[in-house]
């Protein structure tokens, strides 16, 4: 099977490319790139993409696809279609405690049915302790001969910051890369929303941002000590950004992410009890909100992730406080940042790597780029698609966003993992 | 299946629960919180709740005012006051009244909240009166009970006591007048009460010259004073010259999350005794929403002394909750006057 894309503005900022230009696909790579027309080629198939984006198919670095154990939230085969439908060509699926990565057979399981109904490709993220409680560890170097790319403990605490210690240790005795969520339990306490002036109104209890400092800092200081990588997930406060822009100045191995509701919503868009902007960490002030995002300008945070959780609908209809945390997210990755191009000064170029190639080298995945004699994984964004979301034409199984009746200026219009079209919107 | 029931609820929350609780006209349709009530409506309360306070003695003649409507108290925290003056008020106006006793309902069973308002729905009642444990129950229950059902809120959380704070502005105009000479210290733990945070809204509201709000650090929510209020630490500086005095019940519990050290040192530092006292006006009144610990945030000398309206606010709260609950009947049936 051959394909040509025909004057797509592609951007691959991998390899510095950002023109309007050709690339032709034969079977599952990408074969060449130029403005010159290939005669001999002989494209099966030739798109026309004149006021597209052709950019790499995005890496999400966290998506919960609730698959074995929680179906009634949501199912790998939804939530992937979900995933190609808004470009996102990769995803790293977490552990949670009803749905907990810690052997070999549920690794196994995942890629099993990610094989056989995903669209999109699924990295598997295991659990560094059984059952994430945070005591005994996890037989790391099986899930990592399983194919795990990497172990979390979630957003559970380990008992001790020992066993946390020993657990960042033994995981880097397989070279996995710990994707360590900075919060403390303890100063977390029963808190569900940001400590500050509008959890006083509301009367809700508040979450300190020191809850994600002084975790944090804990990270970097084991993380250093032990002379070993680690990547911190969802940061939420103008502090954290600050002491990992610190740690990166004195050459720690660290990378950061953040997600992408954090760089939009703030406490105030909880003020009136909305259980759709319940996420953990919580959203935080306005100040926090700009630190982020200039933290994703000046690279301080590499990546931007969906954080998707999906849930039914009665996980949200409750008061607030007895509500689940967590944002359907996948389908809003892409046009949250580039919304974010349009709201700030960050190049087009570094927001695409922060969800393309940042995220890819985290990982260590070969995708994330349009490397010739690559697979190829990218996605069509048509420029001119001006749309409101609607939850009704939501995909994910979850239908939790608080983005519904947002405006956006583009959209995904074509998909493609490994050469073959796994979305298209024009036949939907 | 999926997307038809997420097309038959709504999940945005709708509005902000101040504007939720006015109907399009600007009257009162449910009671969630003071915040966002103009000066106007809360006068209005307030005069409505002077036509219902009788004197001691006095026959207790009943209204007809909500007869024939059916009124649940619904209440998922445990309360006795509360309780006891909404479910005499709802007589005096001649309510049927129900008392839903969650802990032997189907809610102990593992009833979801929505499903127990939607069961209650179909059996027809008019209003509930909710108290619940977490912050915003209310406002949900609001949010998604049917439209001819009136929420009133007694208690949700750390959030909202909107009746208890205006049976207290009562309290205080029927001894003080106006609102915009006086200064009101609330005292204690202002971190944990949603008395407090109403009281600050209708004082704030009604123009009150000067809130403060005394307590230990621990004991004080963060940017509080975005409310409104002063925040001092000491007791005595506190309460120099103030013309009204709130204190707040202390939870055992405190003392166990390290928020306090002991009963002992806080009735030191912050316990309303004589000498404190001595630093307010020589007329400043003594309120307390009760139920009081004497000996840890009140001394009895104070709690009974000639100062102290303790129980007048308990009377005053009939009043009040009667005043409110025609209020909303009148706004949701267009009937009453």
């Amino acid at each position: 099977m051959k394909i040509v894309v025909n004057n797509a503005h592609l951007i691959d900022p991998a390899n510095g490319v950002d023109e309007v230009t050709n690339l032709y696909i034969t079977d599952d790579c990408i074969s060449h790139i130029g403005t010159e027309a290939l005669d001999h080629f002989g494209a099966d198939q030739v798109i026309e993409a004149e006021q597209r984006l052709l950019i790499p198919g995005l890496i999400d670095l966290s998506v919960y696809l609730r698959e074995p154990g929680q179906e009634y939230k949501a199912k790998i085969a939804t939530e992937s279609e979900a995933a190609v439908s808004a470009g996102i060509t990769q995803l790293c699926c977490m552990p949670e405690p009803d749905t907990t990565i810690d052997s070999m057979p549920t690794v196994d399981l995942i890629h099993k049915i990610s094989s056989q109904q995903g669209k999109a490709r699924i990295n598997v993220i295991g659990a560094m302790s059984k059952e994430l409680q945070g005591k005994q560890l996890t037989n790391m170097g099986g899930l990592k001969h399983a194919g795990c790319i990497a172990v979390t403990n979630q957003r559970q605490a380990f008992t001790s910051t020992y066993t946390l210690r020993m657990a960042m240790d033994y995981a880097a005795t397989y070279d996995l890369l710990a994707f360590l969520h900075p919060i403390d339990k303890e100063l977390t306490g029963r808190g569900v929303v940001h400590e500050g002036a509008i959890a006083t109104r509301i009367g809700l209890p508040g979450i300190p941002a020191a809850a994600e400092t002084v975790a944090l800092a804990q990270i970097i200081h084991l993380a250093e000590e032990l002379n070993i990588p680690v990547h911190i997930c969802r940061l939420s406060s103008a502090k954290s950004v600050e002491k990992i822009r610190a740690a990166k100045k004195r050459g720690t191995r660290i990378t950061a992410d953040v997600a992408a509701h954090q760089l939009f919503l703030t406490e105030m868009d909880i003020s009136d009890f909305n259980p759709l902007c319940h996420v953990q960490p919580p959203f935080r002030s306005q100040r926090d909100l700009d630190a982020l995002r200039a933290g994703v300008a000046d690279g301080t945070i590499d990546a931007i992730c969906s954080d998707h959780q999906p849930h039914e609908i009665d996980a949200k209809l409750a008061p607030f406080q007895q509500t689940q945390p967590g944002i359907s997210a996948l389908e809003t990755l892409l046009p949250l940042v580039m919304r974010l191009s349009e709201e700030t000064a960050i190049p087009l170029n570094q927001l695409i790597a922060s969800v393309t190639h940042n995220p890819a080298k985290i990982i260590r995945s070969l995708q994330g780029d349009l490397q010739i004699g690559n697979q190829a994984d990218f996605t069509l964004f048509d420029k001119k698609d001006h749309w409101q979301l609607a939850i009704a034409e939501f995909i994910s199984q979850g239908k939790n966003t608080p983005f519904a009746g947002w405006s956006f200026n583009g959209r995904t219009a074509m998909t493609f993992v490994a050469g073959k079209c796994v979305f298209d919107r024009s036949v939907k | 299946m999926d997307s038809n029931l997420s097309s038959m609820i709504d999940l945005s929350p709708g509005p902000l629960p101040s504007s939720l609780q006015l109907t399009r006209e600007g009257k009162l349709r449910h009671f969630l919180t003071i915040e966002g009530l103009s000066p106007l409506m809360l006068e209005e309360i307030l005069d409505r709740a002077e036509q219902f306070v009788t004197l001691p003695n006095k026959n207790q003649s009943k209204a007809p005012l909500l007869r024939g409507k059916t009124v649940i108290n619904l209440f998922f925290e445990n309360s006795t006051r509360t309780r006891m003056t909404f479910e005499l008020a709802a007589k005096r106006l001649s309510a049927d009244l129900i008392n839903l006793d969650i802990n032997t309902s189907a809610t102990s069973k593992g009833e979801s909240l929505l499903d127990t308002i939607r069961n209650l729905e179909a059996m027809n009642v008019d209003m509930f009166i909710v108290r619940h444990q977490h912050s915003g129950a209310a406002h949900f229950i609001a949010r998604y009970a049917a439209p001819h059902i009136s929420v009133l809120n007694a208690g949700d959380g750390h959030h909202s006591h909107p009746t208890q704070a205006m049976l207290d502005m009562l309290t205080i105009r029927q001894h003080k007048g106006a609102f915009p000479p006086l200064k009101v210290a609330i005292v204690g733990d202002i971190l944990h009460s949603r008395v407090a945070r109403s009281q600050i809204h209708a004082l704030t509201t009604l123009c009150a010259g000067e809130v403060r709000v005394i307590g230990p650090r621990t004991l004080m929510p963060v940017g509080v004073e975005a409310m409104g209020v002063n925040v001092f630490h000491d007791l005595y500086e506190g309460l120099e010259g103030v013309d009204v005095i709130i204190m707040l019940r202390l939870q055992k519990e405190r003392m166990q999350n390290a928020l306090l050290p002991s009963a002992h040192e806080y009735y030191k530092r912050y316990g309303l005794r004589k000498e404190a006292l001595a630093c307010a006006k020589p007329d400043a009144i003594v309120m307390h929403p009760g139920p009081s610990n004497r000996g840890v945030e009140i001394d009895s000398v104070v709690a009974d002394g000639s100062q102290s309206v303790i129980l007048q606010q308990v009377s005053n709260g009939i009043a009040v909750r009667m005043a409110v609950m025609s209020m909303v009947m009148s706004a949701q049936s267009g009937k009453l006057k």
